[in-house]
């Protein structure tokens, strides 16, 4: 393994790090937005996705470029839609405006379960 | 000229990009910058998507052919996937949350994997670590994929029963080995062969077969209630996975952001674990049903049901109130009216506080969601941690739709499967009153010490049906 190999390394320790020390600040009201946000940040994957594709030589490369692409857009924007929702959801009690916003949702019609 | 303008570019923005993933979730630590962090994490998202176009300047010899073909395929792609998800996503009730989080997930998972397919299919790697990355992504990546959609079965009431088969745990480990031993043979012979295909496919699909049929498995013997846990250990599965074609593909944004959830995955799985008072492998090799069913303590007392009105009034007139709720409230669509009688019980000077369970609702925070959904404010809801010690100087507590997560079992009765789960202490104030359904137990199968006890009495009925009848109680008093 050369030394870029090792550089990768580094760069996986380092944001497993991050990561932890990120997630363990997020209060517990917040872990299902967070389980969909951490959702959406590995959505990422769609650009290796397209890289893929963009380079692809064969048929059988394009149609695996092309689910990759398909599944990675639909991760990515599948979890931005519904971490979006929730949090704009969370409100506080304090100051007026914001509280106006949260009586205008409650008078909201009761979704569908 | 051109090719080292745009791979510049293309790095700068990635590189941008990651930094504001990373921000993004670092706004999470506060529900006052939470929806702004995600805002700027999806700028990151959409500039790295569109830089990667230019891509297209630096494609190899062989791929120039294809090109319009290909940015054609990765349009539609993008249109389609993004588009389609973006929709569900949208209109998804906040109570299916944890099947819409299965299922993105799930796809994230199908597209390392289908990556690392692309990687292979292009005989681009046959350096050992390349290989080893590559073959392990798309292990993980299709084992998340085909167990998150499992997953987004069973929470979706697809797949109702757990499957339980003797012996499958044997099968699944002898599965695994298979599929080990057959990426291991891959990589010697990728290696050896430099990247070439001859004599390799049915391998290759061999592979992915046994890693999609090893999640298949792996997740239909584990029961509903324990999905949340599951789907956690797939998004850190995923999130490895992407992180691992980002090292093969060279794109630190995929490693840095993929290794970020890996670790923030393994961490949530631990948290929501220790609060089901349940071990992670526990979860994964064992059934909950599949235990000897011991019995607890004997019950004392008796259950003491009284009228919604009295209930109502009783808070009326207290000074301290907390309220537990629990997704039996979500099941009974009963958020709107319990804020709305909240909001009632404020303009009499009550103070109200909402107490929720680290796994109230079907994924730990859900609860916090329908109430932020109803309107409550966040300041308003508590965590166990920061609630507990009040209880004993708390005039009323009312329970609705909770069991095993206030049973004072779990704090006392060494015989009981809860014992240790940490509990709402809701038997130490001075009252309290539990809407429920009717006489039933709970998740654990067993019988609720805190119905039976002195200072507890039950209003039965749905949820929302209470609470209504329970407004008009305290509306009458003017």
């Amino acid at each position: 393994m050369n030394s870029v190999g090792f550089v990768g390394l580094y760069i996986f320790m380092l944001a497993a790090f991050a990561g932890w020390v990120i997630i363990g600040r997020v209060p517990a009201i917040l872990h299902t937005p967070l389980m969909s946000g951490s959702n959406f940040i590995h959505g990422i994957v769609v650009i290796g996705g397209l890289i893929g594709l963009l380079d692809a030589a064969s048929v059988a490369e394009q149609a695996a470029g092309f689910v990759a692409v398909l599944l990675g857009a639909g991760n990515a924007a599948g979890g931005y839609a519904v971490t979006g929702r929730m949090l704009a959801m969370f409100q506080t009690s304090a100051p007026e405006p914001k509280r106006r916003k949260a009586h205008h949702s409650a008078t909201r019609k009761p979704e569908k379960v | 000229m051109l090719i080292m303008t745009s791979q510049w570019l293309i790095g700068l923005v990635y590189f941008f990009a990651a930094f504001l993933l990373i921000f993004g979730l670092w706004r999470m630590s506060s529900p006052v910058t939470a929806a702004g962090g995600i805002h700027v994490a999806g700028w990151g998202m959409a500039a790295a998507v569109i830089v990667s176009f230019l891509y297209v300047f630096s494609v190899s010899e062989a791929a120039r052919p294809h090109l319009p073909v290909n940015v054609s395929l990765a349009l539609v792609a993008l249109l389609l996937g993004g588009g389609a998800a973006w929709w569900s996503g949208r209109k998804a009730a906040m109570t299916a949350m944890p099947q819409m989080v299965a299922i993105y997930n799930g796809m994230g998972g199908g597209a390392a994997a289908a990556i690392a397919a692309m990687e292979l299919f292009g005989g681009r790697v046959f350096d050992l670590s390349a290989l080893a990355g590559t073959l392990f992504g798309a292990l993980i990546g299709a084992i998340s994929l085909s167990g998150s959609l499992i997953a987004w079965a069973k929470l979706d009431g697809r797949i109702n029963k757990p499957l339980h088969m003797k012996g499958l745990q044997l099968i699944n480990a002898l599965l695994m080995l298979v599929t080990l031993c057959v990426g291991a043979w891959l990589m010697v012979v990728m290696h050896a062969e430099h990247g070439s295909l001859n004599g390799v496919l049915w391998l290759i699909g061999v592979f992915f077969g046994c890693a999609l049929l090893f999640g298949v498995l792996m997740t239909l013997p584990i029961g509903g209630a324990d999905m949340p846990v599951v789907i956690s250990i797939y998004n850190a599965f995923t999130g490895l996975a992407v992180g691992l074609e980002g090292f093969v593909l060279q794109v630190p944004a995929m490693m840095i952001a993929g290794m970020l959830v890996g670790a923030a995955g393994v961490l949530l799985t631990l948290l929501m674990a220790k609060a089901m008072n349940r071990t992670v492998a526990h979860v994964l090799f064992a059934r909950f049903g599949g235990q000897p069913v011991r019995k607890g303590a004997a019950i004392v007392g008796e259950l003491k049901p009284t009228a919604a009105s009295d209930a109502g009034v009783a808070m009326r007139y207290a000074n301290k109130v907390i309220i537990v709720p629990g997704y039996g409230l979500a099941v009974a669509q009963g958020q709107q009216k319990l804020y709305e009688f909240v909001k009632l019980l404020q303009a009499h000077g009550v103070l109200v506080r909402f107490a929720v369970h680290p796994v109230a609702g079907r994924m730990p925070g859900q609860m916090d969601v329908l109430l932020a959904e109803a309107g409550v404010p966040y300041d308003l809801i508590f965590q166990l941690d920061d609630i507990n010690t009040d209880f004993a100087d708390t005039d009323v507590v009312l329970v609705i739709g909770a069991n095993d997560v206030v049973n004072p079992a779990a704090r006392s009765d060494k015989a009981s499967p809860i014992y240790g789960m940490p509990i709402l202490d809701v038997d130490k104030a001075h009252h309290v009153y539990v809407i429920k359904r009717g006489e039933g137990k709970g998740y654990a199968g067993i019988q609720n010490q805190l119905f039976y006890a002195e200072n507890c009495n039950m209003v039965y009925g749905d949820a929302q049906a209470v609470l209504v009848k329970m407004i008009e109680a305290v509306r009458g008093l003017g």
